[in-house]
């Protein structure tokens, strides 16, 4: 079930499964300190996993004990993903720096919908997804999810 | 890439294989029973982050399990929840799905035509823990809209209504909850998730007792409650879904989980504080039952048509319940809800009351007679003076049934043998009639 404005191809299983299994590092744009949010609970997850995780929050200088950036054009070094946590209308702007930065997906959290930024990562080459969690994906799809009794819609008689 | 992920796979593949992949240790390709009470930790930060809830990890059993969780998500996947939490029995989701999101003062709106057990509960929880209830008759929808109040948060049903054979307007109902910004739960045991599926109807929860159909054998008691993720919970009408928690340091669970926040306080706080968990290895039944469930279900709808139908023709039978008759006023509900069948529990009268009742049950020989349904084996039951024994007369009309009411869960037993015993009993009553004569 896709919000209006979230085209089918940018909530694709397969988009999304090889986002995840070929990124490493990961910029998460509006990551909190407060352990308590989604985002700290999203960004804790991902670094457990084994992705580096790059904070874009120009209030904080370390989060999950890495360096926070004010913004993704002040990263230093090249990142592979770029995961939203901002109000939807922020989305276009962090589009057009995750191009210039040379990223190769933008992400888009659930309820961050801005069909303007996905277009504009999309025609700077960049795979898109949106609407989706990042740590529930990879949870679904690569992780544990299936122990706490979610659906995660896979079905495989593979060992 | 090894998997499909994009595939929609059919009911009855998903019924075998959603839940579970072969056990990755051993390949072990049925799902192993994991009769284990706790689990040991990788390490401190590991253990942290479980109980923190930033981990899908395994702590202790009364909270999960990894033979119980095949069993939520194979039922979630079939009903197209985003996910299920498994109980000790049906009464047990249902008590911890209401407890999960209403506080002293709330209002439920309820269908009148409810199992008797959980008409006990809700009354119970009206008394104890002071919840406003108001049970309606739930086929006119009018009724339900009249019932609403400023702190009405639920509305209640069952899909295949015990034992009066109503067949609720889910679609109707749940377009009245979501308006007054109320929730619509739906005890669906009677159809299962192969008849119907609720929540593409609209409903939020959904819930099962396993005891029945699904486990198909009456074998175990367990039950479920999954819930759709689209409720908008912090819709400022619920603030113990979406308040901080002061069980987990003020986390607000549904901003936090979003589509998996209710799920995630049904199983973090109800189930690990009610304790209700269920066994593995009555999930491992669960399972086996679950996938015959298709097999079963057509089954079952074509015995109970042929008993039905038959039924109707005979003698000193009268109000045969079966919403899978043309005669059913409930028959353009049940094509709309129910299209694969209505399952095959339903009531009938004998003129006669209690008595001709008891000579009925008395004259069987094939059907069991005992308090449950949903079995391979045909049972049979009086439900005045018995399941619904504390109901008194008025609340017995408002469940639709009679003194002299008989419910029938059709097996899936040669259908010419059940209905040859059921001659027999029908010709016990009317001797009993002319005996009475002479």
């Amino acid at each position: 079930m896709s919000e209006p404005g979230v085209p089918e191809r940018w909530q694709d299983p397969f988009t999304i499964l090889g986002i995840l299994t070929s990124a490493k590092t990961i910029a998460i744009v509006g990551l909190s300190p407060n352990e308590l949010r989604a985002s700290h609970f999203v960004g804790f997850y991902l670094r457990r996993h084994g992705y580096r995780i790059v904070p874009v929050n120009p209030r904080e200088k370390t989060i999950l004990g890495e360096t926070s950036y004010a913004s993704l054009s002040e990263i230093p070094f090249p990142v592979d993903v770029v995961d939203v946590f901002r109000a939807p209308d922020a989305v276009p702007e962090i589009a057009r720096e995750a191009v210039r930065a040379g990223a190769k997906a933008l992400w888009c959290q659930y309820n961050v919908i801005s069909p303007e930024g996905g277009a504009i990562a999309e025609q700077g080459g960049l795979r898109v997804v949106m609407d989706r969690c990042m740590k529930v994906e990879h949870a679904r799809h690569l992780g544990r999810m299936h122990w706490l009794g979610f659906n995660t819609g896979r079905i495989s008689a593979r060992r | 890439m090894r998997e499909r992920p994009a595939k929609e796979f059919g009911f009855d593949t998903r019924a075998i294989h959603a839940g579970q992949r072969p056990e990755p240790y051993t390949g072990a390709r049925a799902v192993p029973i994991f009769q284990t009470t706790s689990y040991v930790f990788e390490d401190p930060d590991s253990a942290a982050a479980y109980f923190n809830l930033q981990e899908y990890g395994n702590t202790y059993s009364r909270i999960m399990n990894p033979t119980v969780a095949v069993f939520e998500e194979r039922v979630a996947n079939l009903e197209r929840a985003a996910g299920g939490v498994a109980f000790a029995s049906g009464l047990a989701a249902q008590a911890a799905a209401l407890f999960t999101m209403l506080v002293p003062g709330d209002h439920i709106v309820s269908s009148a035509a409810l199992y008797g057990g959980s008409i006990t509960q809700l009354k119970h929880l009206q008394r104890k823990l002071g919840l406003e209830i108001t049970f309606i008759d739930p086929d006119d929808l009018d009724r339900w809209r009249a019932a609403l109040r400023p702190n009405t948060k639920l509305l209640y049903g069952e899909t295949i209504g015990n034992p009066g054979g109503n067949v609720l307007d889910l679609e109707g109902v749940a377009t009245i909850a979501h308006a007054h910004g109320a929730a619509l739960m739906v005890d669906s045991t009677f159809a299962t998730p192969y008849l119907c599926r609720p929540i593409e109807w609209g409903a939020d929860i959904v819930t099962h007792s396993a005891t029945k159909f699904i486990g198909g054998h009456g074998t175990s008691i367990g039950g479920v409650a999954v819930e759709a993720g689209t409720f908008n919970w912090s819709n400022g009408r619920f603030p113990v879904v979406a308040d901080p928690s002061p069980a987990y340091h003020g986390l607000a669970f549904h901003e936090t989980f979003g589509v998996y926040g209710y799920l995630m306080k049904l199983r973090a706080e109800s189930l690990r504080d009610l304790g209700a968990a269920m066994s593995p290895f009555n999930a491992f039944l669960f399972l086996l039952g679950l996938e015959t469930l298709p097999l079963r279900m057509t089954r079952h709808v074509e015995n109970a048509v042929a008993i039905a139908s038959w039924l109707e023709r005979q003698n000193g039978v009268t109000n045969v319940r079966y919403p899978g008759l043309a005669s059913s006023p409930y028959r353009a509900l049940a094509r709309k809800y129910l299209p694969l069948g209505a399952g095959s529990i339903f009531s009938f009268d004998l003129p006669g009351g209690r008595t001709a009742g008891r000579r009925f049950i008395e004259a069987l020989n094939l059907w069991s007679h005992l308090a449950n349904v949903g079995d391979a084996k045909s049972l049979v039951i009086h439900p005045a003076s018995t399941t619904h024994r504390q109901l008194s007369d008025e609340e017995l009309t408002a469940a639709g049934i009679s003194a002299g009411t008989i419910r029938l869960s059709v097996g899936l037993e040669s259908a010419p043998d059940l209905i040859e015993d059921l001659e027999t009993g029908l010709r016990s009553v009317a001797e009993m009639r002319a005996e009475a004569r002479v």
